[in-house]
């Protein structure tokens, strides 16, 4: 009887948690589409921001969010891949192994402006290279990297025993054996971390204010050279992206319609996490079908 | 008198030699330890080439840990530490000197639950050909065919060898398993528990192809399927608590056997 009751009161308190968090999220999402959606059409996703007038885009804001992004990737997926192989497969338990493992964890808890300063005197004091993509992405790196190490590490250890053990037994190295057997295998695993953790990074303002920048040159979309000045691909120009704009407008902006700006560029970035959540399962849920259908 | 004398030695001589060329391995003193866990206990025995061997023995009597020990699986665990010899050929395969990798590719293992890749049917073959540097596609499309055709599973899978290896059956899936082992050629094949996770069918099938396949490898089998050991096996040696307690011809094994345990195990007059 007691048990029954409490059992019924622990029931009824989830329930409602989970309620709660539900409804918060589609109350914020809802209070944030209502408001953004209407200032979303084409012309606002592709044209310069303006500094004084009503009628400004976001534009270039969206690019570098994307580019940064990008470069970001480029550098975080392989060396995380890396440690996570190291981490999963060559670790032996040990004094050194715990230190890693709780710089990993320091790291990863690390607040985002923090890791700004840090970038802010590294990458763009230090190297001199300025506000700048490259200083963003490297600070994103940082950012980021725990993470997918984590990430990677627990999708190697997730592959079953057996396949690691079939690999050996045929006599191939263990190298070999993780290179072929357990990555491929932790790939879709790995594909969704990247991707959520994507979302995050497309999301990030604090780690970029002081090493991006607030401002982005004029940019010619025409001109594709990496090495000029006014190339959207140049990494070493300063590059404002969509949530940093988003709080310099609210913070600091002078034009007439900066609510509205902000309305339509924080619909656009919440719309681009949650494309990135959905892709990050769809194609998880698209490779583990291809791997297991027999067609 | 001095002749028929000479005779007898001569001839004790080369059956001894003859008897010597007939074994694939050659266990002495074997114990292995999982930490303070004594698991496999002074064994020595010698394993015939082209025969088949079963380990029979209560679970957790230490016949994985046996079997695992041939082709040094268990230095993937830690915890364990084995002392004793297995001579195969001229070596030690318990010396740390020598090529664990190389060793694999000569004594293959097929384990108790199937474990192909989550690749397509080929790809399973071709895997370790690759590494071991065959990159033709008519040579390795020989070898595929040659290996399912040992496992007798070429006639199912030949028009789907490009579907993935994880749309098979159960017993298909083992029977692949056992093809892949067979394309690194290998001289002796360990399987454990091969056939404890499929239905009768898929089992008597199994069963069928390990008999064909002793005529070209020395296998050894972990079975608790006492049926299937004096079936498919020409020796068989039971283990209990990590001791090897008898080893003989499966026939005797299971007919007369010497010692008690052995019988009160085979009569199913075990805990
Ligand atoms: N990976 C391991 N780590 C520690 N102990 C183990 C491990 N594998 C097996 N053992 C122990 O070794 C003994 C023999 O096990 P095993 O060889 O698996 O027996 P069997 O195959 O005959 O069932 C058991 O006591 C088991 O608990
Ligand atoms: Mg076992």
């Amino acid at each position: 009887m007691n048990s029954r009751i409490t059992n019924r009161i622990a029931t009824g308190v989830f329930f409602a948690c989970a309620a709660l968090i539900t409804l918060v999220l589609a109350g914020l999402l809802g209070y944030i589409l209502y408001h953004g959606i209407a200032i979303i059409n084409w012309d606002f996703l592709t044209s310069p921001s303006s500094s004084f007038r009503a009628g400004g885009g976001i534009g270039p804001q969206l690019f570098n969010s994307f580019y940064i992004l990008l470069i970001t990737m480029i550098i975080t997926v392989p060396l995380g891949l890396g440690g996570g192989i190291y981490m999963a497969e060559y670790a032996k338990p040990g004094k050194l192994t715990s230190i890693i493992r709780t710089s990993i964890e320091v790291l990863a808890s690390l607040p985002s402006i923090v890791l700004g300063m840090f970038g802010l005197l590294v990458f763009v004091n230090l190297t001199g290279w300025g506000y700048s993509i490259l200083s963003g992405a490297l600070t994103l790196t940082i950012f980021n990297l725990p993470i997918m190490v984590r990430e990677c590490e627990d999708a190697i250890r997730a592959v079953p025993r057996d396949q690691r053990e079939a690999g050996l037994a045929l006599g191939t190295t263990h190298w070999h054996t993780i290179k072929k057997v357990l990555v491929p295998s932790a790939f879709p695993t790995i594909l969704s971390g990247a991707i959520l953790a994507s979302g995050r990074v497309f999301g990030e303002a604090a780690a970029l204010l002081f090493t991006a920048g607030l401002t982005t040159p004029r940019l010619d979309f025409g001109n594709w050279n990496p090495f000029s000045p006014d190339s959207p691909l140049n990494i070493f120009r300063p590059a404002e992206t969509l949530a940093v704009h988003i709080w310099a407008v609210n913070s600091e902006g002078l034009i007439p319609d900066a609510r509205a700006v902000a309305d339509g560029a924080s619909a656009v970035l919440i719309i681009s996490v949650l494309l990135f959540n959905l892709i990050a399962r769809a194609l998880g849920r698209f490779i583990h079908k291809r791997l297991t259908a027999s067609k | 008198m001095q002749l028929t004398l000479e005779r007898t030695e001569t001839e004790e001589v080369l059956q001894k030699v003859e008897e010597a060329n007939k074994i694939a391995l050659d266990v002495r003193n074997l114990n292995i330890y999982y930490g303070d866990n004594h698991a496999v206990k002074d064994v020595s025995m010698a394993i015939e080439k082209n025969k088949v061997t079963a380990l029979i023995g209560p679970s957790g009597c230490g016949k994985s840990t046996f079997l695992r020990s041939i082709n040094r699986m268990n230095d993937l665990i830690p915890s364990s530490r084995v002392d004793g010899t297995i001579q195969y050929d001229d070596v030690n395969l318990l010396d740390k000197q020598i090529d664990v990798v190389a060793l694999r590719k000569e004594i293959g293992m097929v384990f108790q639950k199937p474990n192909p890749f989550p690749k397509s049917i080929y790809n399973n073959l071709t895997y370790a050909l690759r590494y071991y540097g065959m990159k033709q596609k008519k040579v390795l499309d020989e070898v595929v065919e040659e290996s399912l055709r040992k496992a007798a599973l070429w006639d199912e899978v030949k028009d789907r060898l490009h579907e993935s290896a994880l749309s098979l059956s159960g017993g298909q899936q083992q029977r692949l398993c056992i093809a892949r082992s067979l394309t690194m050629k290998p001289n002796i094949l360990l399987l454990d528990e091969p056939a404890s996770a499929l239905d009768p069918i898929a089992t008597s099938k199994i069963e069928d192809l390990i008999l064909e396949l002793k005529k070209d490898y020395t296998i050894i089998i972990v079975t608790h399927h006492m049926k299937q050991a004096s079936r498919i096996s020409d020796k068989t040696a039971f283990f209990l608590n990590g001791e090897l307690i008898e080893y003989g011809k499966t026939k005797q094994i299971f007919t007369n056997p010497h010692e008690e345990q052995t019988e009160n195990y085979i009569s199913g007059r075990f805990g």
